[in-house]
């Protein structure tokens, strides 16, 4: 996995709350057996229309937010489904990290297998952060993940809060499947005691 | 010693090692895949050159994006075959039980889990599936993860896992006659909001939840999610203890009795502290329906569709505003007034016997409205057969609704069972998001009765004042 220690990017307005995964990456496309390639279909059916031309009204298809890798937006960013297809779309855009309220709590987790950052700030925060960027073409944040802090090039700073060990992970870039089978005796051991019947062949 | 939740029991009994400051490793018991969440987890483990771990722990099905027409036909989207033919051959690569499309027991992988005794108070169970939360109506600690975990899982048997806080949902009393399991989770959700749970295990209890069948209680356990809840649980009881009596994988005789003592165990202490509370009146609460783009926009069937401005919050205001912008609904319109243009009876949440029962019995005697199409779809092959040896098929295609085999179908709409642009559903299934159902589409999560209610009425009708037509001598009765 990628680390990321401090990431500085223009950031993406997306106002609205309770944004679900459905949204990040319709159905239609979770039939593909890659992990790469999604960021095509990120948010498809707000970004085109029903003959796949883009809506130049949808943020993202607007030229200054082309390049942008920091997505700002409300309360419980990625809720409903679990499909990871949702962090792999918006990482292969190109956002790397998201700046929200509040986040669903599998959305939350699946950013971290994908080295990306999803930042919780305040409703006040993230109302500021909004003004800035809707009065700024092309607004940029520093996210520096070491500092555990947000800021921009006019003085604003917020810090933020974030789990140590997921902090630490992000950092370092780990591969946690190696870290959990540093605990092989344990688990092997704890499997002496499973009952029989959990054991299911057809 | 500290009286403690059914969920610190079941957690701590499955913690291999909790270093400080670090998350628990967690054992997990039951590992569920499905052809959409599982082959970049398994492209990962023949690119770190890892074996699955325990593979007779771990149980395939094929549900999301199966067609649910005649199977002997060829799969016509490839996209899709090819994903079931990846977990074929994953499956059998890496020795995981699998049951494909042509298997007797394929279905969705949330009603197959129970009811072949796979699902058993006390087990860890995960699946690359945010429905998972339906198997905690056993008293099990089971939740959705990503493919990445899914991948962790398959390689240690394990998850690193954050302890998450609890909470307590008390219905207290009974639902009124007519009133289903649906409408409570419905209720419940309208109340706390889709973020209301978050970060949080909840357990259900109450006089309410005692009451209630295993089909019922899976029907709240599995919204959890909605309610943005880690986890949903239910204690074990007798209820439990004979839905299980009997099922291929619990087990059988003097095994199973040992079993009940030790899942009696698991049961919350007296005195033990949740982190948060919430209490319900299961008295006052009406059938449900959802006018909006999110499951906690929510009310019951006497209402009117709401006005935006009445919302506490700006956010909460134009989130209000563009769910009725993108579901054509005007605030002030009855919900009983309205019409829709298709229905689906199915899903993880409603799509089992006695759902199925429930609505065949609201739909005997009667014809679907004539501009409604509607369908039903078994949650699995096994319910299907059962369905089919009550004669309630009969009952459905008598009446005018298609008559499916099993999978996820119309609820996520994967497959081919899509809404159109601009249709109205009544939705037995879990989220009404926007073109879950199809782009454009306009889903309202309701009961199986009240679905079954509306294909007829051709509009939203409340089933508590439904005259039934399922009395031989002809007589009517309400509810």
């Amino acid at each position: 996995m990628q680390p990321l220690k401090q990431h500085r990017g223009i950031v993406a307005p997306l106002d609205r709350a309770n944004v679900d995964t459905d949204a990040i990456i319709p159905k239609q496309f979770l039939k593909r057996i890659e992990r790469s390639g999604f960021g095509r279909f990120l948010f498809y059916d707000w970004r085109f229309d029903e003959n796949g031309n883009p809506d130049p009204s949808f943020v993202l298809n607007q030229p200054e937010y082309q390049n942008s890798s920091i997505l700002l937006t409300r309360k419980n960013f990625g809720c409903g489904s679990s499909r990871e297809h949702a962090p792999w779309a918006l990482n292969d855009f190109g956002i790397r990290v998201v700046i929200a309220p509040s986040f669903a709590d599998i959305f939350y987790n699946n950013c971290f297998k994908n080295g990306m950052l999803p930042v919780k700030l305040s409703e006040e925060q993230v109302e500021t952060l909004f003004e800035r960027a809707r009065k700024q073409t092309g607004y940029q944040l520093t996210v520096d993940l070491e500092e555990q802090r947000v800021y921009d090039d006019s003085g604003l700073s917020y810090s933020f809060a974030i789990d140590s060990y997921r902090r630490y992970c992000l950092l370092e870039g780990l591969d946690d499947i190696g870290i959990t089978l540093q605990s092989e005796a344990k688990i092997a051991a704890y499997e002496r005691n499973l009952p029989a019947f959990y054991s299911a062949k057809l | 010693m500290k009286p403690r939740t059914m969920f610190e029991k079941i957690w701590e009994r499955h913690v291999i090692e909790q270093q400080e400051g670090k998350p628990a490793i967690l054992y997990i018991d039951l590992h569920l895949i499905h052809e959409v969440t599982s082959p970049q987890a398994f492209e990962g483990l023949r690119m770190a050159g890892r074996k699955v771990r325990r593979p007779d722990l771990t149980i395939a099905t094929m549900d999301h994006n199966v067609p649910t027409t005649d199977r002997r036909l060829p799969i016509t989207d490839p996209i899709a075959k090819k994903q079931m033919e990846t977990l074929a051959k994953n499956c059998e690569e890496f020795g995981i039980p699998l049951f494909d499309l042509h298997h007797e027991r394929q279905g969705i992988v949330h009603v197959i889990g129970p009811e072949l005794g796979l699902t058993v108070p006390g087990k860890t169970i995960v699946c690359g599936d945010s429905h998972t939360s339906t198997h905690g109506a056993f008293g099990a600690l089971a939740f959705g993860i990503g493919t990445s975990e899914v991948e962790h899982v398959l390689a240690t048997q394990c998850l690193q896992q954050l302890k998450p806080k609890t909470m307590r949902v008390h219905f207290r009393g009974n639902l009124p006659p007519g009133v289903t399991a649906k409408d409570a989770i419905l209720a419940l959700i309208a109340e706390i909001g889709t973020d209301g749970a978050t970060g949080h295990v909840i357990e259900y209890t109450g006089e309410t939840i005692r009451n209630m069948s295993m089909e019922e209680r899976m029907t709240v356990c599995n919204m959890s999610i909605e309610a943005g809840a880690r986890a949903g649980m239910i204690a074990p009881d007798e209820t439990t203890f004979s839905y299980l009596r009997g099922r291929p994988f619990a087990p059988s005789g003097e095994a199973f009795e040992r079993a009940v003592e030790e899942w009696k165990q698991l049961c919350t202490d007296e005195g033990a502290v949740f982190d948060s509370y919430v209490e319900i009146d299961a008295g006052k609460i009406a059938p449900q329906v959802t006018w909006g783009t999110s499951p906690g926009m929510g009310t019951d069937i006497t209402q009117c569709v709401p006005d935006p401005a009445s919302f506490a919050t700006e956010t909460e205001q134009k989130a209000a505003r563009l769910a009725l912008e993108y579901m054509g609904l005007t605030p002030g319109v009855p919900i009983s007034e309205i019409k829709i243009d298709r229905v689906f009876i199915g899903s993880c949440t409603n799509s089992r016997i006695e759902d199925l029962r429930a609505a065949a019995r609201v739909v005997k005697g009667y014809k679907v409205a004539p501009h409604v199409h509607a369908m039903v779809v078994p949650g699995s092959q096994l319910v299907k057969q059962q369905a089919e040896a009550e004669g309630l098929d009969k009952i459905f295609t008598q009446a005018g609704f298609e008559w499916r085999e099993a999978g996820c179908s119309m609820c996520l709409a994967m497959n081919p069972d899509t809404l159109k642009p601009g249709e109205r559903c009544a939705s037995t299934s879990n989220r009404n998001f926007e073109g879950r159902q199809g782009r454009g589409g306009r889903t309202h999560l309701v009961s199986p009765t009240m679905a079954a209610a509306a294909a007829i009425a051709g509009h939203f009708v409340d089933v508590r004042e439904w005259k039934y037509r399922d009395q031989e001598d002809g007589i009517y009765a309400t509810t």
